[in-house]
């Protein structure tokens, strides 16, 4: 397959992926807000929502203060953010317009027309018409684009490199997301406090795994479980382990004569995830061995444009 | 002006091969009709069949408005149109392949020769180049229009980059969609097997030697006004859509940046204009193109369709040799007409040019798209008066017809269903000796009351085109 072709495949199911995540983190976000709480604490998540994707700096220029109403906006509807939900969707449907021929028609249309209905909407009409209408909106979209991709497209390489970009996509938010709310909520050494159910629960439910912890813990949560679950447990689909498993098998599909470093890296960071005890990530702190992970990822993504998206070297034919 | 109604004759009855869709539209009620109308635009718009308009806002995409009242010619006069079509394209297939090797018919005093030497469209790096099957326009799109009952004028004939047949394939598509049983009563010529036949002509032209050609499709890229059609087509014959940098050309062969590393190209399908084709050739700051694919052609190691200088056969100041040239070659009488025209960069036409005006219709030599034209009768006194100015300073950039009386068809506009101009752009293709083309074409219409500009870019609507069969 042609490697342009590729690359637009690649980031086009990354964006479709963040915009998933960024809703679900939001949704959440907003929920947790509706509970009584001090005003400071509300701040805090929100603030936590823009370092989570490092643009304190551009929010700070456009907006005075953090709150609910600002954070949203931003994040939501800003032309101007590229990792606003809306740049999100455009940049999907960007790169699909590109590849139209090589994705079905049924997958063109889902993102043509979530990109043309999304860029109908202001944001005081989201805002007031109760946001979490609209952030169930994008995970239907995302949901509906998945879906049609499973079930239209031929399971060839275009196939392979939508999934890839998903699930690196995700393996990246899941992380983020972890590292940013596990920060809030343990400060270091600090004891459990009284409100920590409902946020150990939002965070659960920004995965979508809320309902998961329960079936396979049937306890109460804990951090270190929460942990286990988004990190090590290979069968849950939003957890790093579960991405992994995943990038491994689709490079192996995909492997060329130049991308055995790229394998090679992906295969070390899934042992990792495979053969790791959630106490000793722990022990090591949690945010360290994320941002490690985060960065790894990076690094992933950075060999697999190199090898496969695009070849800079017009090597002997 | 009296014009040729498509569907209606001069005593108001309604001509033979348009009754049965008639009873249709009478017996069919007025909001079935405008729900389906609802729908068609409705679909367009989410299958995102659109084109870009030049001059409007970046990215702007706009529908080409669609017309359910189809444009039905019966077959007997389609076979001869058929038949015109074959000899004029395998015509200028010839005229080209002699303007480029022995140019017989400049020696033969048929054509001035600094008619063709002199030409901006001229390519002297094509002389002494064999193209496969000696085909130089694999797809021609050729404008006619209907002047009385079986009175066919070519308008023109488009050899470059001829667009539209996504639309002719996409209106039949929404036709059968929205209104099955008009199908079920009539035979209409079925044109759905355009892309087969295209990917089957381009196969054909493969170069010497290679036995499973890889077939492209090169784009300009998404923001040109025809990406649209550029992924259908590439999409219908399951080749790959590449763009100018995607190609890269090593000891003179064409490789394109694949996943699994390069892939020798053969056939490109190429959507670019020659301009922008090579860098190192033509214009230097093309960054569409790919830097030394015409050494790869001359080297007779890839093949494009079409092929580098077709556009010395389409220009308008060619235009009226066209009907010498099928003597010169066939030894044939022309079977379609052409308009006549005037020359004006000969005096004595001008002059007659420059006296008439009001009547008359001007176009710019090398101008596309409805661009750069006067209609003589449409046009106000300062429209004139700008025209004769331009003429008089480049008596060469110009040709002038007379008014054609274009036929008009029942059309749905804002006031009901009206009359409107229309023409149709039959697409050729040619391989060798073989010349093919699916029954019918691309009918545009031209949706302003009066007007006889059919172009998208000008507003322009389009219709489904039935050949009805015996």
């Amino acid at each position: 397959m042609l490697s342009r072709t590729a690359d637009h495949l690649f980031w086009m199911s990354r964006y479709i992926e963040r915009a998933e995540n960024l809703a679900r983190l939001l949704d959440v976000t907003w929920q947790m807000s509706l509970v009584p709480q001090p005003v400071e604490v509300a701040n805090q998540n929100w603030k936590a929502i823009i370092a989570l994707n490092s643009l304190e700096e551009s929010f700070e220029k456009k907006y005075s203060t953090v709150n609910a109403e600002n954070v949203l906006r931003f994040m939501v509807s800003d032309t101007d953010n590229y990792a606003s939900i809306h740049s999100c969707l455009r940049l999907a449907r960007e790169n699909a317009h590109a590849v139209r021929g090589t994705i079905t028609s049924e997958m063109w249309e889902t993102l043509n027309s979530t990109w043309l209905d999304a860029r109908e909407k202001t944001f005081e009409q989201l805002y007031g018409a109760g946001i979490a209408d609209f952030f169930e909106w994008v995970k239907m979209r995302s949901s509906l684009s998945r879906g049609t991709t499973l079930g239209t497209l031929l399971q060839d390489d275009s196939y392979h490199f939508i999934r890839l970009g998903t699930l690196l996509e995700r393996a990246d938010n899941t992380a983020r997301i972890l590292d940013v709310k596990y920060h809030v909520l343990r400060p270091q050494g600090e004891e459990e406090g009284a409100t920590d159910f409902y946020q150990w629960g939002a965070l659960l439910r920004s995965v979508s795994a809320f309902e998961v912890y329960r079936k396979a813990f049937r306890d109460v949560i804990t951090p270190e479980r929460v942990a286990e679950l988004l990190v090590l447990r290979s069968d849950m689909p939003r957890s790093l382990h579960f991405c992994l498993n995943g990038v491994i098998k689709t490079l192996d599909l995909l492997a060329n004569a130049h991308s055995h470093e790229t394998q090679r890296q992906a295969g070390m960071l899934h042992a990792l995830l495979h053969y790791a005890r959630v106490e000793d990530i722990l022990e090591q702190g949690l945010h360290e061995w994320l941002t490690d992970f985060m960065d790894r990822i990076y690094l992933l993504g950075n060999g697999i444009s190199r090898d496969f998206l695009m070849p800079m070297v017009e090597e002997a034919a | 002006m009296n014009f040729y109604n498509e569907m209606i004759d001069a005593d108001n009855g309604v001509r033979a091969h348009y009754r049965a869709y008639d009873e249709w539209l009478k017996a069919t009620p007025a909001d079935r009709i405008a729900r389906k109308r609802a729908e068609a635009d409705l679909a367009f718009h989410r299958v995102g069949i659109t084109f870009a308009v030049y001059g409007e806002e970046a990215g702007k995409e706009r529908l080409i408005p669609f017309d359910i009242i189809p444009r039905i010619i019966p077959s007997q006069e389609w076979k001869s149109m058929q038949a015109g079509l074959r000899q004029r394209v395998k015509t200028l297939n010839l005229f080209l392949h002699d303007v480029y090797h022995d140019q017989e018919i400049l020696k033969a005093g048929k054509i001035p020769a600094e008619q063709i030497l002199n030409n901006a469209q001229y390519r002297p790096v094509m002389k002494g180049v064999d193209v496969p099957g000696g085909v130089y326009a694999h797809i021609a799109g050729v404008d006619i229009v209907r002047a009385g009952a079986g009175e066919f004028y070519v308008l023109e004939d488009n050899l470059r980059v001829p667009s539209g047949v996504s639309y002719m394939l996409e209106d039949r598509k929404m036709m059968m969609r929205l209104f099955p049983e008009l199908f079920a009563k009539h035979k209409v010529a079925p044109v759905q097997h355009y892309p087969d036949m295209l990917l089957e002509k381009l196969r054909a032209v493969a170069p010497n030697g290679v036995n499973d050609p890889t077939v492209v499709v090169l784009t300009p890229g998404a923001y040109n006004s025809a990406y649209f059609e550029h992924t259908f087509l590439a999409q219908q014959m399951g080749v790959e859509l590449v763009e100018g940098r995607d190609l890269f050309v090593k000891n003179e062969t064409v490789y394109m940046r694949t996943t699994q590393g390069p892939q020798r190209v053969d056939v490109i399908y190429r959507r670019i204009d020659d301009d922008y084709m090579d860098p190192e050739v033509f214009r230097s700051d093309s960054t569409l193109g790919v830097p030394g694919i015409l050494r790869a052609y001359q080297a007779g190691n890839v093949t494009l369709a079409n092929a580098i200088g077709t556009g010395v056969a389409d220009d308008k100041s060619i235009y009226p040799y066209v009907p010498e040239m099928i003597r010169f070659y066939l030894g044939e009488e022309p079977i379609l007409n052409n308009v006549p025209t005037h020359m004006c960069r000969k005096p004595e036409e001008l002059k007659y040019v420059l006296a008439h005006l009001s009547e008359l219709v001007v176009k710019e030599v090398h101008g596309a798209g409805g661009y750069g034209m006067l209609v003589g009768p449409a046009s106000t006194k300062e429209q004139i008066e700008h025209f004769r100015k331009l003429l008089i300073a480049k008596p060469d950039g110009y040709i002038a017809q007379p008014t054609l009386a274009l036929s008009n068809c029942p059309t749905f506009v804002e006031e009901g269903i009206a009359p409107r101009h229309l023409d149709l752009r039959p697409f050729v293709l040619s391989s060798g000796k073989c010349v093919n083309m699916v029954p019918g074409g691309l009918t545009r219409v031209a949706l302003t009351e009066g007007s006889l500009v059919v172009n998208s870019s000008q507003g322009g609507g389009t219709k489904d085109t039935w050949i009805l069969e015996d």
